[in-house]
């Protein structure tokens, strides 16, 4: 697997050293996973939520927010009203 | 009287008797507590603000009262003004300005919250050894790890830090730590809990459950966490059975079923013993036991390991630095969450999010997401036509006893095997409890699981409770 | 060659729920920053999504209007990508199993209907909002989780002009259906469009270039004019037109490409394991059409028949929902259909164009509108006082007809005696008119009315000074 790739998409810098581990493991794990070629799931539908719930709504009914001060508390960097964040290069 | 030792159930009859007070087992934990914590390492945080003290026992009006029993809380259950962390450095100062729907419920039925409990970070691991703050160690040999990912919660509890523990258990981190910490560990029908407040590793698999000293415990505190909430759009309102009313009655013409698939190579012979000794006790209480087969076990891992971490990659992006936890600062803003994102999250943590965004990405995602969540559909449904001939299945909890720390955690593989009897669970949404059943040779507790069909919770305390009544396991103290 | 252009619209419409589409936090416009919030808009660790129904009630008729296929199930799904204004750092949004696809919207193309297709219509939440200050940018989490719906139209559209008029006629129908404001400045209405040019006799599509930044249907209009002619060129010069991005320089009047980096585009969409499916079955989609109020185009008839308006009165009467449904409710109290709608085509709607004001916050109540033009038309007042005396008053709300009358001295003097000395006054002063008139120009007497109307100071009643006037000088 292309670990540089997947790691850019994920936001995560790897040195050199650590995209040779991981792609190695992460080659193991994955040959380990073709496993599943095995099972016949012809005609199966994708399990993507167990409890067959469903129309589970909300009515249209404002609650209150939380203070601000609490939203603000935890940013690392902020002023008054804003939480801040290094210089957004468009696109 | 060591109080610390004592059930809760045990606690609560002797204050309504009025023999001891709560302030007096509060102070025996926390006292324990001051004892065995620096060989232990259970706890994330203690929380020791008198002010949250307060509060936290205050003003329940619940007609559950755990009338100020101590207990535990897993480091990824957010609570108001307690640093919640996952035991990751990412969120490394994060303190949530709201309650997990569990916390409330304990809040509102007095219960006395100790503190957040070690744990692989964001529960990615079975051993405790991912956590930030170093590894847990395990009550009866302090050489060896405690089970993950709830192994602070479970040797809380083993070792008398807590009366009662809450845990988490995506793919049997409820479960395996109490099978090899020696105490009783439930993971609910997933539904049965609110999700709410639970910082998520697998939305589709997390489910909040109990860590105790008994069968008795875990009922108490189910009847306390279980049930809807308007916060959980996948929490169930299905109806809450009085879980303690369902303990007595015994497993009379009970039909268990043993599966083939869990008594295999790389199934330690010890363990083994000590699951089919207790399967035979139970036999021997009335239950008609079946061999029974569950083909596509085998898959189970492969499964749990592509959707988990998959979902965990999309759950974890959101650890970015711009809101809450760890920034660290950089020139533009994708070089602040490159930099930010690689200090935070530790080996395991960014294994996961790479195998799980590569899973999803454009190409491989019918391969690998799409091919496991057609796959858990046959599990599911296999276990399915299993509990149409069978009330409940017992298997082993965990294929070994507690390992050595250190002697897994450069085999990513190797570790990810060690979930293989109870991710099936997770991937049916099954409930399913860890319950002590022996000890091996090296004086090392080991666990059986008993798993029912989702909102099979009755059955399974039934035969637990059966079980423990039974036998002497649970009684057994670590020496610390 | 020939080129023809091929447009496709993105829309954006935020909706107008009380509360967020996936929590309890209100939607309402320009509050102080990072104030309306909790924790799942915020995506705080452990937060979860809860759907709200009145998103599905508006997205619905959204979809039906739009003449769209209404799914049996719908599903979110997550979008994944970062951005400092996404706080999980996916959107909840729909993928494959969107709320409605397959529909249409007309538009008036040379005076003949043109169907626009409608490929698909998904509900989403909206992303927060980014100040950029220079070194750094700063974060308002307030708009995070308003719903939007996106409405996708097929690459039907063959000009800027019609995009104008697809703009045009969506916003009439959705603010209508008061489903949004569709407000561009505020944000509520957003559109990104498509645009390539290929030979008239090919179906092949060319590389189409996407541009965003739009802030008006104005600004849709000229980018697309510009762009289409910037590929023209290229095309025509021999050169190639790069599938790419372009943002719009509303100063420059140009499309400017994005250059972006290089930087990896995969969202990964997956199922929202958050939030179960969402099945909606014939009787939701019947509730749904019974819910949905007369459009523009079927009120305008029905006023033209019904009321015998004009069609010219009748369409600006049904620009607005709110001033529809004003004037009907002045005809439950004075059934003048054709009276009414002079005053409130007229009068009314000058008036608040002289004010800057809008007509959905009108503050006159229809009883007053409706008591001031039964004083004109009982002889009380006369119009031109009720237009430039009464009305301004009225219509700041508040005030009574009745008061306003008594207060500005302006009721309408019909006393024959009062009226008749000032007649014999200017009578006695324009000869020269009075002879006029005896000579046969029948319109001098209009000067005489003007001048005794001034003498009366607007208040007699123009009718019976006509009558006065003529009487007396045919003595």
């Amino acid at each position: 697997m292309d670990v540089k790739y997947t790691a850019e998409l994920a936001k995560i810098r790897l040195n050199k050293e650590q995209v040779d581990k991981l792609g190695s493991e992460l080659n193991d794990i994955l040959s380990f996973f073709k496993n599943l070629k095995e099972v016949d799931t012809k005609g199966v539908e994708p399990l993507s939520h167990v409890l067959a719930l469903k129309n589970v709504f909300r009515d249209d009914i404002v609650k209150p927010s939380l203070k601000k001060a609490d939203v603000l508390k935890n940013a690392p960097q902020k002023d008054t009203h804003y939480i801040k964040v290094p210089r957004v290069i468009k696109g | 009287m060591k109080l610390y030792e004592l059930s809760a159930a045990r606690l609560i009859s002797l204050l309504e008797a009025g023999e001891i007070k709560a302030s007096e087992i509060q102070e025996s934990v926390q006292k324990r507590i001051d004892e065995v914590e620096d060989r232990v390492h259970a706890y994330a945080t203690l929380d020791r603000n008198t002010e949250t003290g307060s509060s936290k026992s205050a003003g329940g009006e619940s007609v559950l009262d755990l009338k100020g029993i101590p207990v535990a809380v897993k480091d990824n259950i957010c609570t108001k003004g307690v640093p919640t962390t996952c035991s990751s450095r990412i969120l490394e100062g994060f303190i949530p300005p709201y309650d997990a729907a569990v916390i409330n419920r304990l809040k509102k039925a007095n219960a006395f919250l100790l503190g957040k409990t070690n744990m692989d970070e964001f529960a990615f691991g079975s051993s405790c050894e991912t956590s930030c703050y170093g590894p847990t160690h395990n009550p009866w040999d302090l050489s060896r790890i405690p089970g993950g990912s709830s192994g602070g919660s479970a040797a809380a509890v083993a070792s008398g830090e807590a009366i009662l523990a809450l845990g988490s258990d995506t793919g049997g981190s409820i479960r395996q730590p109490a099978a090899m910490c020696g105490v009783v560990g439930l993971k609910p029908t997933y539904g049965r809990v609110s999700r709410y407040g639970l910082i998520a590793f697998a939305s589709s698999l997390d489910q909040i459950g109990t860590i105790t000293k008994t069968v008795e415990d875990s009922a108490l505190l189910m009847n306390v966490i279980a049930g809807g909430d308007e916060n959980d759009s996948t929490c169930s309102n299905e109806d809450v059975p009085d879980f303690t009313k369902s303990l007595e009655g015994g497993i009379k013409d009970l039909i268990i079923g043993v599966p083939d698939e869990y008594f295999v190579e790389g199934l330690d012979k010890e363990v083994e013993e000590a699951v089919n000794e207790a399967i035979k006790l139970l036999s021997g209480l009335g239950a008609k036991v079946e061999r029974i087969s569950l083909p596509h076990t085998k898959y189970a891992v492969s499964t749990y390991y592509l959707i988990a971490p998959a979902e965990a990659s999309s759950n974890l992006a959101r650890f970015d630095g711009v809101q809450y936890g760890l920034r660290r600062d950089a020139e533009g803003i994708t070089d602040m969450y490159k930099v930010t994102r690689s200090s935070g999250f530790g080996e395991e943590a960014i294994r996961r999010i790479i195998l799980g965004t590569y899973s999803l990405s454009s190409g491989y995602y019918e391969d690998y997401y799409l091919k496991a969540q057609k796959v858990r559909a046959v599990i599911a449904g296999e276990f399915k036509e299993a509990f149409k001939k069978v009330d409940c299945l017992i298997t082993p909890t965990s294929p070994t006893t507690a390992f050595k720390i250190g002697e897994r955690i450069e085999d990513p593989l190797k570790m990810y095997l060690s979930d293989v009897f109870t991710i099936p669970a997770n991937l049916a949404g099954l409930p399913a409890m860890s319950v002590p059943c022996g000890f091996c040779g090296n004086n090392l507790p080991v666990g059986m699981q008993i798993l029912a069909k989702p909102f099979g919770e009755k059955t399974i305390f039934k035969t637990a409770y059966a079980y423990q009544e039974n036998s002497q396991w649970h009684k057994r103290k670590p020496s610390l | 060659m020939k080129y023809k252009t091929v447009i496709g619209l993105e829309v954006h419409v935020q909706l107008l729920s009380k509360t967020k589409i996936f929590c309890s936090c209100s939607t309402a416009f320009g509050k102080e920053p990072n104030s309306q919030t909790c924790p799942s808009c915020l995506g705080l660790p452990g937060s979860l999504p809860v759907f709200n129904m009145e998103v599905l009630a508006l997205s619905l008729k959204a979809a039906l209007v739009l003449h769209c296929r209404i799914q049996k199930v719908m599903r979110f799904d997550r979008k994944n990508y970062f951005y400092p204004d996404l706080p999980k750092a996916y959107q909840i949004s729909q993928y494959d199993m969107p709320l409605a696809q397959n529909g249409y919207l007309e538009i008036t193309d040379d005076d003949r209907l043109k169907r626009i297709g409608i490929t698909r219509v998904h509900l989403e939440e909206d992303a927060g909002k980014l100040i950029h200050t220079g070194a750094e940018s700063l974060v308002d989490f307030n708009r995070c989780g308003t719903p939007l719906i996106e409405i996708v139209s097929e690459p039907d559209i063959n000009s800027p002009d019609e995009a104008y008029q697809y703009l045009t006629k969506l916003k009439s129908i959705l603010t209508y259906l008061e489903v949004s404001d569709c407000n561009m400045q505020e944000g509520s209405l957003r559109c990104d469009a498509n645009i390539s040019l290929c030979p008239v006799d090919s179906a092949e599509l060319g590389a189409k270039a996407e541009v965003k930044n739009l802030n008006s249907f104005k600004a849709v209009r000229d980018a697309l004019k510009y762009e289409a002619g910037r590929q023209k060129r290229l095309l025509e010069e021999g050169g190639r037109v790069t599938q790419e991005t372009r943002l719009w320089e509303e100063n420059k009047k140009v499309t400017l490409s994005m250059r972006s980096k290089e930087e990896a585009h995969d969202y990964r969409y997956f199922p929202e394991p958050d939030l179960p499916i969402f099945e909606i079955n014939e009787e939701d989609i019947e509730t749904a059409k019974r819910s949905l109020p007369e459009l523009a185009d079927e009120r305008k008839s029905r006023f033209v028949e019904q009321y015998s308006l004009s069609d010219y009165d009748a369409g600006i009467l049904t620009s607005a929902k709110p001033l529809a449904d004003y004037y009907e409710k002045c005809l439950v109290i004075l059934a003048e259909p054709k009276e009414v709608a002079n005053w409130l085509a007229g009068a009314v709607m000058a008036e608040l164009n002289a004010r800057n004001e809008n007509f959905s916050s009108i503050k006159l109540k229809p009883e007053e509108l409706v008591e001031m033009i039964k004083l004109v038309r009982d002889g009380k007042i006369n119009s031109k006082a009720a237009k430039e005396v009464v009305l301004p008053e009225i219509i700041e709300g508040g005030k009574k007809t009745s008061d306003i009358l008594k207060e500005k001295n302006i009721s309408q003097v019909s006393d024959e005696g009062e009226i008749g000395k000032i007649a014999d006054e200017v009578i006695r002063r324009n000869e020269k008119s009075v002879n006029d008139f005896k000579e046969g120009k029948k319109n001098a007497i209009m000067y005489l009315v003007g001048q005794v109307m001034k003498g009366s100071k607007g208040r007699a009643n123009p009718k019976t000074v006509k009558e006065i006037l003529e009487k007396r000088l045919s003595e």
